[in-house]
């Protein structure tokens, strides 16, 4: 296929969507990142049955809080597709890409630590 | 238990706009249960109190620290070694803990994290309902335990009133009339008899009016 998603994206893997927790994201604003988004299966189709859902759902609370406190909600956003459509996943990977370019860059200063810390915790 | 729910950030952020060094303390009771002041609260808080505060480049130091209960001297005490080393605490604890706390560090300021809402049960995942108003003085063997004083608006003792209506009160459409909800019980466990029979007035000294409610057993004090 040879589909090439922007250098910019940095992969976090987990077992299912449903372990992202709300505090894995805010956790992860707070290391700097301009943007956080999560790749489920789609809805119907998780292994561990409602996961996806369960995520969807804490992505909408997580939005919500950003908001509270004054941060761009559209930073984090929840897609779903299916484990073999690699052309729909390069094509996520630009728009959230672009979508934060137009955002600009976080006003949370950089902190790599916190970063190194999540990854652990997942 | 004890059901609570967190108090809108912006409330909580205007009550530690002039703090730099917080202790950030949850309690592993029935706030933990009910989703509104456990270990992982106490993580989403911290984090988003930190996020506000580096959005605004005024940045603030939390410990986050989670108590076996708040409602317990021994498990408050615990703080002491660290506690002095913040401006303010702010607890996850339902009004108990938030005020035992304080009892205990008199000079520290202690602040609310989250609103105490009543006693009640997990309903389903996410969802809590009352059950009790702790009036001190049970009556559930007359009514089929259901609670006329939690579930009546008007917790009436002797009911239903003229605005039950198709099992429902009049004070909104979704929520149940008490006492149909005690009739229809006790017609199932073939009570009916005890329906007739007149509640009368209910000791409320018991109840909320009379100040600090104490309980002391003698057995138990040392």
């Amino acid at each position: 296929m040879r589909a090439e998603y922007p250098a910019s994206i940095r992969i976090v893997r987990v077992p299912c969507t449903g372990k992202v927790d709300i505090v894995f994201i805010l956790k992860t604003l707070e290391s700097g990142v301009d943007g956080i988004y999560i790749v489920g299966c789609e809805e119907g189709n998780c292994h561990f049955m409602v996961g996806n859902i369960r995520a969807r759902k804490r992505i909408v609370k997580a939005k919500k809080i950003l908001e509270t406190i004054g941060l761009e909600p559209e930073r984090i956003e929840m897609f779903n597709l299916s484990a073999g459509d690699g052309v729909k996943f390069v094509n996520i990977a630009k728009e959230m890409t672009e979508r934060i370019l137009k955002l600009g860059p976080s006003s949370i200063p950089r902190n790599a630590v916190i970063m190194e810390d999540i990854e652990e915790a997942i | 238990m004890v059901i609570g729910e967190g108090k809108p950030i912006e409330e909580i952020l205007s009550m530690i706009s002039d703090k730099k060094k917080l202790l950030v303390v949850g309690c592993k009771g029935c706030v933990t249960v009910c989703s509104a002041g456990g270990k992982k609260e106490v993580e989403v808080l911290s984090s988003t109190i930190r996020l506000a505060r580096a959005k605004d480049n005024n940045p603030i130091e939390i410990k986050e620290e989670t108590l076996e209960r708040q409602c317990d001297t021994e498990y408050l005490v615990l703080m002491r070694g660290y506690i002095n080393n913040y401006d303010a605490v702010l607890s996850l604890a339902c009004g108990a803990g938030v005020q035992y706390c304080a009892e205990m560090y008199k000079s520290k300021i202690i602040l609310p994290a989250i609103n105490t809402n009543f006693v009640g049960v997990t309903e389903k995942q996410g969802i809590w309902t009352e059950r009790c108003q702790t009036c001190g003085n049970c009556i559930l063997d007359r009514t089929g335990g259901i609670c006329p004083i939690t579930r009546c608006a008007k917790s009436l003792l002797n009911g239903p009133c003229g605005g039950s209506s198709l099992g429902k009160c009049e004070i909104h459409k979704d929520i149940s009339c008490g006492w149909q909800l005690i009739y229809d019980r006790l017609k199932e466990l073939g009570l009916t008899d005890a329906y007739e029979e007149i509640i009368p007035l209910k000791d409320w000294s018991t109840s909320r009016d009379g100040g600090l409610r104490r309980i002391v057993r003698e057995d138990l004090t040392l």
